[in-house]
């Protein structure tokens, strides 16, 4: 049984690289080095770790409506009916880093809940499926672009919760870049100071940024012993590993917010990528022959 | 006439028929005037501590689950230092969040930290925020229901501690409507907040030298298309002048410009607030002088209005009156 269910979440992920390498050979750029560190995270818990209830949004999402509080515009949460119904005993899946749209939706055709057609509509002008993605967006539940904000807002949706006695879990996707903004940290501080062991965090701790490698940008380790100091518990993974995934976020703490750090490559799956770390925030190719380079790759996953 | 606490006790009581209310407080409980609230409903009420940006994050998640949040802190600290969480975690989704922001312009000692001489100005610049501001206890008392009706985020400018009843208790706030104090087409003075008081004393006045004036207090600020507004700014014969505890860009005095100049009124307007200028820590009574938010600076923008001279000789009472409002030791006890 377990082989079979990582068996199908190592498959996803492969098609989730897959799928984000043709489109960014497609659009020459994309985030794809996101998608490479995040694959067997999203998958696992897609495919297997939450309990989300089937999806309550169209197959294929229909264009751009307006935003929220405008005539006909998507109403708050729109994308997150992707993410099933999200209450009572269902999880809630919130994700953080906008820039992951991409990885998003892939996941979201592996999980049967997205068309794969409509990845034509990925990043074109009047489509809900943007390159960053805000809560119209297949997948997207808050509108988090601006980084650090979702775990607070979990918090939020994690009491509201609790007080009407709801007993599914708010499972927030972060970036581990997002540790470097102060109200993540504070975030985790309200999480413990008001018990709010509901929330679990799954963080890609990819180690990457847009300058370069997080160590020497801007860093942010130790981030277990920091997160155990602000009265967290922790896990830390392999993140390429969907059983440790998997069994890492079934753990938690009474009272605690629980935090799973899944340290994770940039270039996972397609070594062609390897020389150009740590440059990886957002991948375009230089010239034909690079862009051939990676169309034989691709024809060859 | 003063009253104290006026929101404490009216919070408590609104809140026992609106059981989705929460109140969230950014470690100023007693200095926002919510242990009330936190005392009469403790299962309501949730400490944030001094983490703003994560308060109104945190805010918009409740939201989204049907809960109707309501944030105290001192407005600087929630416009200024959350600005990004406002906007994207709260106006953005459009979601039933209300911002009680305290210590509005130059009624506080606290200094420029504390002074929220700008909210207005920067928050007229967000989509879906409505705002509001009150100026004695009538407003305070009967403006919970008017936002409640908002399906949407709501920004309260709010006045704490011993504050005026200038307005009936009877005759509430209503959304998006003037009060009409005084009428007149000689000139109009239209003031909101704290300034009202002020702008009641020079009208007094005015009125006793012979002009009609006509004296309108304005509590919506955005939306800001009341239909009073235009109609009584089309009909005067000297001008019109705006009081504002405030920052004259962005605030009152630039709505009824915009106002002016969009409906082809033709009208001269002189702004009254801070011109460009941040304020420093001293009394309401000093700083409203030595800034011209007082009604000293109505008369004289009335005298550049209309070409007469007025002798002051002292005698402005109401405007003497406001000055035990805000006392300085209530001021100070929580900054």
């Amino acid at each position: 049984m377990t082989k079979n269910w990582v068996a199908a979440v190592e498959q996803a992920a492969n098609n989730i690289r897959k799928r984000v390498l043709g489109l960014t050979i497609k659009q020459n750029g994309c985030y794809l080095s996101q998608a490479l560190s995040s694959a067997e995270i999203l998958s696992t818990l897609y495919l297997k770790s939450l309990n989300l209830g089937p999806s309550e949004a169209a197959f294929v999402p229909g264009a751009f409506a307006g935003v929220p509080g405008t005539p006909n515009g998507h109403p708050a949460g729109h994308g997150g009916r992707y993410n099933g119904p999200g209450n009572g005993d269902w999880d809630q899946f919130i994700i953080s880093p906008a820039h992951y749209a991409v990885v998003i939706y892939a996941a979201l055709v592996e999980a049967g809940r997205l068309s794969e057609d409509c990845f034509d509509s990925f990043n074109t002008d009047g489509s809900t499926m943007e390159m960053i993605g805000a809560e119209h967006s297949p997948g997207f539940v808050m509108t988090t672009g601006s980084f650090g904000q979702a775990l607070s807002q979990a918090g939020g949706v994690a009491l509201g919760r609790r007080l009407k006695n709801e007993t599914g879990q708010v499972v927030v996707f972060l970036s581990d870049g997002e540790f470097e903004e102060g109200q993540t940290w504070e975030a985790i501080q309200c999480l413990a100071h008001h018990k709010l062991d509901n929330v679990k965090v799954i963080a890609d701790v990819n180690g990457q940024q847009v300058d370069g490698l997080t160590k020497d940008v801007m860093n942010i380790e130790p981030l277990e012993s920091k997160i155990r100091a602000f009265g967290g518990s922790v896990c830390v993974i392999n993140g390429h590993d969907p059983v440790a995934i998997d069994e890492a976020l079934g753990q938690s703490e009474a009272g605690k917010p629980h935090v799973v750090l899944c340290y994770t490559e940039t270039d996972r799956g397609i070594p062609l990528l390897t020389p150009r770390k740590p440059h990886l925030h957002y991948v375009r190719f230089h010239d034909d022959a690079e862009v051939q380079a990676f169309r034989e790759f691709h024809a060859a996953m | 006439m003063l009253e104290s606490k006026v929101h404490n006790r009216n919070l408590v009581a609104w809140a026992k028929h609106h059981p989705e209310v929460v109140v969230l407080s950014g470690d100023l409980t007693g200095s926002t005037e919510i242990a009330g609230f936190r005392d009469a409903y403790p299962d309501r009420f949730f400490s944030m501590g001094m983490a703003e940006q994560n308060m109104l994050s945190f805010a918009g998640g409740l939201a989204r689950e049907g809960y109707v949040p309501m944030l105290h802190t001192f407005a600087v600290f929630m416009y200024r230092r959350a600005l990004d969480q406002l906007s994207m975690s709260v106006c953005y989704p459009n979601l039933k969040v209300r911002l009680f922001g305290f210590l509005p312009g130059v009624t506080t000692p606290g200094g420029v930290s504390h002074q929220a001489i700008d909210d207005i100005g920067v928050l007229s610049a967000i989509p879906n925020l409505s705002i509001l501001e009150v100026g004695d206890a009538t407003d305070v008392e009967t403006a919970l229901d008017p936002i409640h009706a908002i399906d949407g985020p709501v920004y309260i400018r709010m006045i704490r501690g011993e504050i005026p009843r200038l307005f009936p208790a009877d005759e509430p706030l209503q959304f998006n409507r003037a009060r009409v104090l005084s009428t007149g087409n000689d000139l109009a003075v239209i003031s909101s907040g704290v300034c009202t008081q002020e702008a009641i004393g020079a009208v007094a006045f005015l009125k006793e030298q012979g002009l009609a004036v006509e004296h309108l207090h304005v509590s919506t600020l955005k939306p800001f298309d009341d239909p009073q507004i235009s109609e009584t700014l089309g009909r005067q014969r000297h001008g019109v002048i705006t009081l504002e505890n405030h920052t004259v860009l962005g605030g009152l005095g630039s709505r009824v410009a915009n106002r002016i100049a969009e409906e082809k009124l033709g009208v001269r307007l002189i702004k009254l607030g801070l011109h460009d200028t941040y304020a420093h820590g001293a009394s309401y009574p000093y700083l409203k002088a030595k800034y011209a938010l007082d009604g000293a600076a109505v008369i004289a923008a009335a005298e550049r209005l209309t070409g007469q001279t007025f002798d002051l000789n002292g005698s402005l009472p109401e405007v003497t009156a406001t000055q035990q409002n805000l006392r300085a030791s209530e001021q100070l006890e929580a900054l």
